[in-house]
């Protein structure tokens, strides 16, 4: 026994040969496929949904279509979404859902489904498939253009699949759009996206639309299928035909359930074949109406009044007055009341308009319906998006679009043209000059049509019906925005407290900021503000900034398939899957997978890397040093180059020599470091950090081809092509003679910051650096990208008997910080030069290089800039977080100036198994004049004492650099 | 998104693209020569019009190149696209200036 109390018997775009069945608050209900959820809802006879946000009134669906401020739903299964339009999700088997009061919940568990994007070129997009869009895509399509025709609906045909009457090409309107549609769907160069919205229109043509895929199917999602799709369209011309959005009047009790709008009503009766009443009352400013009032009739329900708010009837009213519909003129509704039986609206109360717009109630009518059309505003939002201009049309009482976005045209009743004919004509012809304008020669098509609305009719403006008494500031039954629950009384007490611009009254009162984004409160919004004012007219106070998205969009449909795995791209190094084997903990560096520390069992990190540096520091340990930034400079001028780039000098640096040089912005401040080996006279291998790789090799290139493009260098990326494995400690020498033995290792021979090339016993060729990151004796073997993994593998074998000791990022981060190395980016942060990291040494006197001009600068002078130091609390056990503030000793926390006066901060802190006690590095003001000092550092709510010391707190003598 | 003409490889999206600032202002030749006042002109100041403005782009997910744009600030419209070696073209109602 179908439910469906309130179904036509015949009609619709429904298919009757199927049942399906749904929940809603827990009440089962039935409906056709090709119904949304509130058109099965009000076949079921329930109009009622959630009640308001604030104020907990008793609404309705009110529209049928995305602009819907009241019906939201919390969908569930299998694919959980809040806030959901109840009039644009399609009705499938099984769907069970709630009703909301303006506010959803986000499910917390994770989203499984599937999201993709696509990436489309096109010469012609035409946003919207409704008689204007057909019309400009069949135009288009005649020639071999490229076309891309999108609507948001599952089927073509716009507004016409609300009509009834109307006849295009001497065919009823939806006969056409079907030989329209086939008509596309033949021809090649045509693709039409249904269920896909447009949503964002950005520069050059650039266009988003997002396409539901699956959840119109209640048969499970086909495999591969994603669930949304994210179209990313780049057109040559833009098409907009996006229709107008009904407004409603803004009258006392306007939120009734059961108020709704004109057009949606013809759109329940005629597409879903709903009867959405049994006695109703239409009110209107505009001819636009009477459609519904002849369409209401056919299908049975009683008409008991047209309210027209017009002085003198329009040929279209007084056509259907005279078929003996009462008509009033001068009058709308002033007030209504709830049938407390059916909770929905039960009374309408008639006010005659005067000149002066007062109203006078009149009479009362009964109804459980109230159609309102406050006239129509184009969807301009695409074209606005684009800073298209808006102009007030006093005629249509409406904002249209006024003047042209580059490659774009607005058409149809998004551009205010109301008549069918009208409508398809500039359709046709915009489709045709679109077509044209990317070099495809067509003719507009031609497209004859009748509809009983011919346009010709006037709109009145009216913005606020009286209430029966008081002011309007006491108006609060008056709703301006639903989904808000805003009212003229907040409107006039924005006003009321100096808001003028629409910006600022949309933010004082929220309105038009709900999930439809005032699709139906901004014009009324505005014309309510116009009247509070006194002053300006509509037209000059203008709208709000229409911004993307012009609907909601899930975060999971933008993100696409860029989450977890594919969310970054993650690099490893060829020994990686060494490191995974071996039980090393990871972490991410830029994008680098690199191993943090290897702990054994039993061990937790401090343990780990504790070990690790005991083994660097008086054995031998090794470290997968592959991720460093490597970059090949060459050319006769590289010498040259290098020297402009670094602080210090490198064009005299021998072959087969390396050095450690800092790079710097113009503004002297350190942006890079590492150090580089010189191949030949005309060939450097330069090393970055890890982090900074992808920034030095843009830098360098900036460098040569805008400013130095004379210099005869190029530079190449070489940081994949290499794998690098630190060995480092009093007996790395013993190990690396193991692995080359065709290498004299001797200090003599091989002194510090030289390479040599050399082949491994393995036979595998090898540049084998005097490189140290922790003030010991190190080795670095480079060798091929490829033998990486080999070449570790035999030197931890090599080193076995030594107990050679793999260490990761934790403990290299540790040994340079006791030899007071910083990381630039870390203990360096744009603001430090070298000279305030105590490198005074490294800039040349000599030469000019970026940066040095910056130095003679007062501020880069100044006594009381921070410099980098080293910090030992004095408790010997505090690990001080880092970017802990430092302060004065004294200081008293909350008692004092506030904020208290702030000297430095931490940048690195760590325990260390050499200096038996934790220690840090900082950034201090005047810090170098600070050692011996001390200073405090607030840990918690403790104020920790530290001492402040030199930076090189290991080994200051470097005595352990050569074994 | 912008649609950069690079003059090397084509239209290509704004996001194979590198922002670089203000076109047309080389490092100084001889910065010791200059004041502190003149060098921190050359490093802090830009121009900010409303309008058409000489800005460098980089194709950095592409050839790589840097190369010069002329585009309203305004309305975003590209109004030149010219090499380094090129002089800043006169577009629309645009005069050169910004010389420093």
């Amino acid at each position: 026994m179908s439910t469906q109390s309130h179904r036509l018997p015949t009609g619709g775009r429904i298919d009757r040969s199927r049942v399906v069945r749904f929940t809603v608050d827990g009440v089962a209900y039935d409906g056709h496929p090709g119904d949304t959820v509130a058109s099965a809802l009000l076949a079921n006879g329930r109009v009622r949904v959630g009640d308001s946000i604030y104020r907990r009134r008793a609404r309705g669906i009110m529209s049928a279509g995305v602009e819907e401020p009241n019906a939201l739903l919390q969908v569930g299964g299998d694919c959980p979404e809040p806030m959901v339009p109840a009039t644009i999700r399609p009705l499938v088997d099984g769907l069970s859902a709630s009703t909301l009061s303006g506010l959803g919940v986000l499910d917390p568990v994770g989203d499984d489904a599937t999201y993709d994007k696509m990436f489309v070129h096109t010469d012609v997009l035409v946003i919207g498939g409704g008689p204007a869009g057909i019309a400009a895509a069949l135009s288009a399509a005649q020639g071999d253009a490229r076309v891309i025709l999108l609507d948001d609906q599952p089927e073509l045909g716009g507004s016409l699949l609300a009509s009834r009457a109307e006849q295009v090409d001497g065919r009823p309107a939806l006969d056409w759009v079907a030989s329209a549609a086939a008509t596309l769907a033949d021809a090649p160069e045509v693709t039409v996206l249904t269920r896909t919205l447009a949503f964002g229109s950005y520069d050059d043509n650039y266009v988003l639309a997002v396409q539901n895929r699956t959840d119109h199917l209640d048969t499970p999602t086909p495999a591969g299928v994603s669930r949304q799709r994210v179209w990313h369209v780049r057109a040559g011309q833009v098409v907009i035909a996006t229709g107008a959005h009904e407004r409603p009047l803004v009258f006392a009790g306007n939120d009734r359930p059961g108020v709704m709008l004109a057009g949606a009503v013809r759109s329940y009766v005629n597409r879903y074949a709903v009867r959405p009443g049994e006695r109703a009352v239409v009110a209107t400013s505009n001819d636009s109406a009477y459609d519904t009032v002849e369409d209401l009739l056919a299908a049975g329900v009683e008409v008991a009044a047209v309210l027209d708010a017009r002085d003198v009837l329009s040929a279209r009213a007084a056509d259907v007055a005279a078929r003996g519909v009462r008509v009033v003129p001068s009058t709308t509704v002033q007030e209504t009341a709830i049938d407390d039986a059916t909770g929905r609206i039960g009374r309408v109360d008639v006010g005659i308009l005067d000149d002066a717009g007062e109203a006078t109630c009149w009479e009362s009518i009964s109804c459980d319906l109230l159609a309102v059309s406050g006239g129509w505003s184009p969807v301009v939002h695409l074209h606005s998006q684009r800073n298209g201009r808006l102009r007030w049309d006093e005629r249509l009482v409406a904002f249209v679009p006024d003047g042209v976005v580059d490659g774009q045209q607005v058409v149809g009743s998004a551009a205010g043209t109301v008549a069918l004919e009208a409508v398809l004509r500039e359709g046709a012809a915009a489709g045709a000059a679109a077509a044209v304008r990317t070099g495809h020669p067509v003719e507009p098509v031609e497209l004859p049509a009748s509809a009983p609305l011919t346009g010709e009719g006037e709109v009145r403006a009216l913005w606020l019906v009286p209430g029966r008494d008081g002011e309007p500031g006491e108006w609060d039954e008056h709703f301006v925005d639903l989904q808000r629950d805003q009212t003229v009384a907040d409107v006039w007490r924005a006003t009321g407290a100096g808001m003028r611009s629409v910006e600022h009254v949309k933010r004082y009162t929220s309105i038009g900021t709900a999930n439809d984004q005032g699709k139906t409160s901004g014009v009324n919004a505005i014309g309510v503000i116009a009247a509070a004012l006194g002053g300006p007219g509509i037209g000059e106070i203008g709208t709000t900034t229409y911004r993307a998205p012009y609907a909601p969009v899930s975060f999971a449909a933008l993100a696409g398939r860029e989450r977890g795995d594919l969310f970054d791209p993650e690099r490893t190094t060829p020994i990686h899957p060494w490191h995974v084997a071996h039980g090393a903990e990871l972490e991410i560096v830029g994008q680098w997978l690199r191993p943090r520390h290897y702990p054994l069992p039993g061990e937790d990190m401090d343990a780990a890397v504790a070990r690790e540096c005991r083994a660097a520091r008086t054995g031998v340990a090794m470290m997968d040093a592959s991720t460093l930034g490597k970059i090949e400079v060459q050319g006769p001028d590289a010498g040259e180059f290098l020297n402009r780039v670094y602080t210090n000098a490198f064009k005299k640096l021998p072959v087969g020599s390396a050095r450690y040089g800092v790079m710097c912005r113009p503004d002297g401040m350190m942006f890079d470091d590492g150090v580089t080996l010189r191949l030949a006279e005309d060939r450097f291998f330069m090393t970055t950090t890890t982090g900074g790789a992808a920034n030095v090799l843009d830098w360098l290139e900036e460098w040569l081809q805008t400013e130095w493009p004379e210099l005869e260098v190029h530079c190449t990326s070489v940081t994949e092509q290499w794998s690098t494995v630190a060995v480092v400690g009093p007996r790395s020498r013993e190990v690396v003679a193991r692995v080359a033995p065709e290498l004299d290792v001797s200090n003599e021979a091989f002194p510090f910051m030289t390479y040599r090339e050399t082949t491994l016993a393995s036979g595998i060729p090898a540049r084998v650096c005097r490189i140290s990151f922790s003030g010991e004796l190190a080795f670095e073997v480079n060798v091929a990208g490829w033998y990486g993994l080999a070449v570790w593998e035999q030197i931890h074998e090599a080193g076995r008997d030594l107990g050679i000791t793999p260490y990761g990022t934790e403990a290299m981060h540790v040994l340079r910080a006791e030899k007071g190395y910083p990381i630039v980016g870390q203990d360096t942060d744009g603001t430090v030069t070298p000279q305030d990291a105590g490198m005074d040494w490294i800039v040349s006197k000599q030469k000019d290089f970026i940066g040095r001009r910056s130095y003679a600068r007062v501020d880069t002078s100044r006594a009381d800039r921070k410099h980098m130091v080293g910090l030992l609390p004095v408790d010997r056990t505090t690990v001080l977080p880092e970017g802990a503030q430092l302060v004065e000793v004294g200081t008293v926390v909350g008692d004092g100036p506030d904020p208290v006066p702030m000297l430095g901060h931490v940048t690195s802190s760590y325990r260390s198994v050499a200096l038996e006690r934790p220690f840090g590095l900082a950034l201090l003001a005047g810090g170098r004049d600070r050692i011996g000092e001390r200073v405090l550092a607030p840990v918690g709510d403790e104020l920790v004492e530290v001492e402040v010391t030199s930076p090189v707190l290991y080994d200051p003598e470097g005595t352990k650099r050569d074994g | 998104m912008l649609l950069l003409t690079c003059p090397w490889c084509g239209p290509r999206d704004e996001t194979e693209y590198h922002y670089g600032g203000q076109a047309h202002v080389p490092y100084p030749a001889e910065p010791a020569a200059l004041s502190d006042e003149e060098w921190a002109d050359y490093l802090f100041f830009r121009d900010n019009p409303k309008g058409p403005f000489a800005e460098r782009w980089s194709h950095s997910g592409g050839c790589r190149r840097w190369f010069n744009v002329v585009r309203d600030t305004a309305s975003y419209e590209v109004l030149a696209t010219y090499t380094n070696a090129d002089p800043r073209p006169v577009v629309g109602s645009d005069a050169p200036g910004g010389a420093r």
